[in-house]
């Protein structure tokens, strides 16, 4: 299907992200933080990132920052993974260059949802 | 879909766990700093936030409402709004431990007690509800968002369980509209959709927008293409179009609004009734005026709620288990890769094996020997690669004394600072476990009973604040742990009176300084006069003299009255690792720890001093470094015996400083350390010994033990010649 990558500090909320995209026949790698994201990021091309706000190293709004100014991730879909508390984060986010967003919690199938709606 | 999100969980635990020990070392440092590191506070905020994602989607409900307050209270501190003064510090401590618990009881398969959390849920209220507490600089209304966050709160569960319903109902009615498109409930909706040129650049594709609508009924599309400018001029990554759709579906306005929710920002969008015939304006969305009220209803979105439970699900499924905790480890993953390369090694090896025996003659014994014989050292290496995983850095054990210590302090008055070194020495984790309780008990001796009062301490021309260091290192093939503090010290006349009165020594008995010192081991044995809530019931000490023995390890004290006393723990440490630079002297390889090395030079000859006898002292900046060839020390052959051509390791140990004459330096690499005293004797100089990657054995050199060896020699020197004098 789509090769996506996961970008979140938190060990299960990656392993969660992965597991449920993986059982769609997504092809999933992932990352702890933007900087290990931006490197694999440009080691292929991706459909799709997912990646949380809040991360060590570098946080989400700046890797989508980094990603938007790559030639190859100019067009593709990034998603935010957010709480409801950080509305302005999403501003942010979409300031940066992100598709859109997804709010924490959600379940596998809100995951699914989402992620096909910006797939082709 | 049947993703279990069980299978979740146990990481789940031992990152917030992580993210506890994590903050509350963010929250102890931002309690010592005069001004608080915004990294920290970044550390304690992502912490909670995480915990807090994590427990929300994981439907553990009530770890995640805690966290929110918590982390209402960290993002305001995070904002500049608010300062961590010492009470929210005190509240945020109390909290995690208060969610460590809630999570040990989940690990554990309980059920969550919130009798714990819930007043100090309510007390951090309060305090978001008070202005900020300790800053004036901050007079911007920080109000607003508080009494909407608490509300939030309160109302978050019941929200998300309404959300995720409505979302159920709304998914199914779109799975299944097209079996009724002509249901008297469509509404024919009129919607003008004119994207920013910038459309494109956040991945927002247009097209895809229209799919989903189209998903929900019957779409008609018209474009405008009035604005494509000429070719030359066209930025092939704007989008010069606009639309009208026209939907006929059974949606609301806030559906389709929720199509677009992720471009409300970048497009310009009017949603009519089509069929009305007063044209209702939706509003206008202007670029960058309302962003900060977001005109799309702020849907708390669909909450993963699960149906069950899991709090419940997993109680019942843990008890259904035996009650072995499933403790696990964290490991590097260079101890995993190199556990994979061996197991490749063995597999390469039994392969080897029985090819050999399927088709055997005498004539291949040689074969098989040499091939048994590798599997002997695969199975060794693989058995040191699997020890290995079991050793931790000593940190994993001094990481609870910083809060110790500011909880204790603060209770009985008294001022200490703690200072950690030798954090990263590998100690077996089981060793680590069983040594953790007695180290506490000694700190807290040491705080309740060593350390002295601020006036007293004044009084005696000490700094007001206490000094306790931990302090862990590798030395003759053992791992030491030192207490040092430096209050009153024991007094040795006082002990031991008191061994006296308590009938442990009689009168009269003949002791050294170290054999009364040691009576605090004895049992029964307590020097506070009062019985305080901290230490001094006189089951500790001896306690943890049995402990220490019982890991095969001893404990020593000195101590000095006024001045401080340590307490250093011995452990022997047979599967201890060390970082050893490996040298060669000759036919010998020697491993010197890597800890002791200042410097490794090239002998310049003019820096080469001969002084009085066979000692040569080598000029290093300031210092004289005594040279100790080490081909003499173990009376062995070295290609080169000349200084000039030598090469010179500078190491350090007791605060001394020798240069070790070596042949060669080879690589650096981790060794396990097998002791020499259980399989041979012990040798001065010699700390243990190691098997290196071709299976030769190596020495590893004793630092301290050579300090020793040359400075005995030197007084031997010494004397002689004084006497010489003498006469």
């Amino acid at each position: 299907m789509a090769q996506i990558l996961i970008v979140d500090d938190s060990a299960s909320m990656r392993n969660m992200v992965t597991a449920t995209l993986q059982s769609a026949g997504h092809d999933v790698q992932n990352a702890g933080d933007g900087q290990a994201a931006l490197t694999i990021a440009k080691s292929a091309n991706f459909d799709a990132v997912v990646t949380d706000l809040n991360m060590p190293i570098m946080d989400g709004i700046e890797l989508v920052k980094n990603l938007r100014a790559l030639p190859t991730y100019k067009y593709t879909p990034i998603l935010l993974l957010t709480t409801e508390s950080s509305a302005d984060k999403k501003t942010q986010g979409k300031q940066a260059g992100a598709t859109g967003w997804l709010v924490k919690p959600f379940n596998p199938d809100k995951l699914l949802a989402t992620v096909a709606r910006v797939l082709n | 879909m049947a993703i279990d999100l069980e299978q979740f969980y146990e990481v789940f635990f031992e990152e917030s766990l992580e993210g506890l020990d994590a903050m509350e070392q963010g929250l102890l440092a931002v309690s010592s700093a005069d001004e608080a590191d915004p990294e920290d506070i970044n550390t304690i905020f992502r912490a909670a936030h995480s915990i807090k994602g994590g427990s929300s989607t994981f439907g553990f409900t009530a770890i995640a409402e805690f966290t929110h307050v918590l982390e209402t209270l960290l993002d305001e501190a995070r904002d500049g709004t608010r300062t961590l003064d010492t009470g929210a510090i005190d509240l945020l401590l109390q909290s995690s431990d208060c969610l460590r618990a809630m999570i040990n009881a989940l690990q554990a398969g309980n059920a969550i007690d919130t009798s714990a959390s819930a007043p100090l849920v309510a007390a951090f209220e309060i305090m978001l509800a008070s202005p900020n507490n300790s800053n004036d600089n901050t007079s911007v209304p920080a109000g607003p968002s508080k009494p909407a966050t608490t509300s939030e709160l309160s109302s978050n569960t019941h929200l998300d369980i309404v959300a995720a319903s409505v979302d159920n109902l709304l998914s199914d009615g779109g799975d299944s509209n097209i079996d009724y498109p002509d249901d008297s409930g469509s509404t024919q909706w009129r919607i003008s959709f004119k994207p920013e040129a910038q459309i494109l650049l956040s991945g927002n594709e247009p097209l895809r927008l229209f799919r989903e609508l189209a998903a929900m009924g019957e779409l008609r599309t018209e474009a405008n293409i009035s604005n494509i400018p000429a070719f030359d001029q066209l930025t092939c990554d704007e989008c010069y179009i606009s639309w009208t759709l026209w939907l006929t579906a059974d949606v609301s306005r806030e559906d389709i609004l929720e199509v677009f929710d992720w471009v409300i920002d970048e497009c310009m969008l009017t949603i009519d009734l089509a069929n009305t015939e007063t044209v209702e304006q939706e509003k206008f969305v202007p670029l960058a005026a309302e962003r900060s009220q977001p005109p799309a209803p702020e849907q708390p979105k669909p909450a993963a709620v699960p149906t069950a439970a899991p709090e419940k699900a997993i109680a019942a499924k843990k008890a259904s288990e035996s009650t072995a905790g499933s403790a696990s480890i964290r490991v590097g993953i260079d101890k995993v890769d190199s556990l994979i390369n061996l197991i490749g090694e063995l597999v390469i090896t039994q392969s080897m094996l029985s090819e050999l025996g399927s088709n055997f003659d005498m004539d291949k014994l040689e074969r098989l020997n040499s091939g048994l014989e590798q599997l002997q050292q695969n199975t060794r290496e693989l058995q040191e690669s699997v020890m290995r995983i079991r050793m931790l850095p000593i940190s994993f054990a001094f990481n609870r004394f910083p809060r110790m210590i500011r909880d204790l302090s603060a209770q009985i008055g008294k001022k200490v600072e703690l200072k950690l070194s030798g954090e990263n020495t590998e100690l077996d984790k089981t060793v680590m476990e069983q040594i953790s309780d007695p180290m506490v008990h000694l700190v807290r001796n040491a705080i309740d009973h060593g350390m002295e009062l601020p006036e007293k301490r004044l009084a005696a021309g000490k700094s007001e604040t206490g000094t306790i260091c931990l302090n862990a290192f590798h030395r003759g093939g053992s791992i030491v742990i030192e207490i040092i503090d430096d209050g009153n010290g024991l007094d040795a006349q006082l002990l031991y009176n008191k061994a006296v009165e308590k009938g442990i020594i009689t009168a009269a008995t003949e002791l050294t300084e170290q054999e009364i010192f040691a009576l605090i081991f004895a049992p029964g044995f307590s020097t506070a006069a009062v019985v305080s809530d901290i230490s001094g019931r006189g089951v500790g000490m001896d306690v943890v003299r049995r402990n220490i023995s019982a890991l095969g390890g001893r404990i020593e004290i000195e101590s000095k009255l006024g001045r401080g006393s340590t307490f250093r723990i011995h452990l022997p440490l047979t599967l201890a690792i060390l970082d050893g630079q490996l040298v060669r002297v000759g036919s010998q390889v020697y491993v010197v720890p890597l800890v002791g090395i200042v410097e490794s030079l090239q002998i310049k000859k003019e820096l080469v001093n001969k002084v009085s006898g066979n000692m040569t002292l080598y000029r290093l900046r300031e210092d004289n470094v005594p040279i100790i060839p080490i081909h003499q020390e173990f009376a062995i052959e070295a290609d080169n015996t000349r200084l000039e051509d030598g090469l010179l390791v500078v190491v350090e140990g007791e605060g001394q400083k020798i240069g070790l004459l070596v042949d060669d330096l080879l690589s650096q690499q981790q060794v396990v350390i097998k002791s020499l005293k259980s399989n041979y004797k012990n040798i001065d100089g010699i700390s243990g010994a190691t098997i290196l990657g071709d299976g030769s054995v190596s020495m590893i050199l004793d630092i301290p033990g050579l300090i020793r060896r040359v400075s005995d020699r030197k007084s031997k020197q010494k004397k002689p010649a004084a006497q010489h004098h003498a006469a």
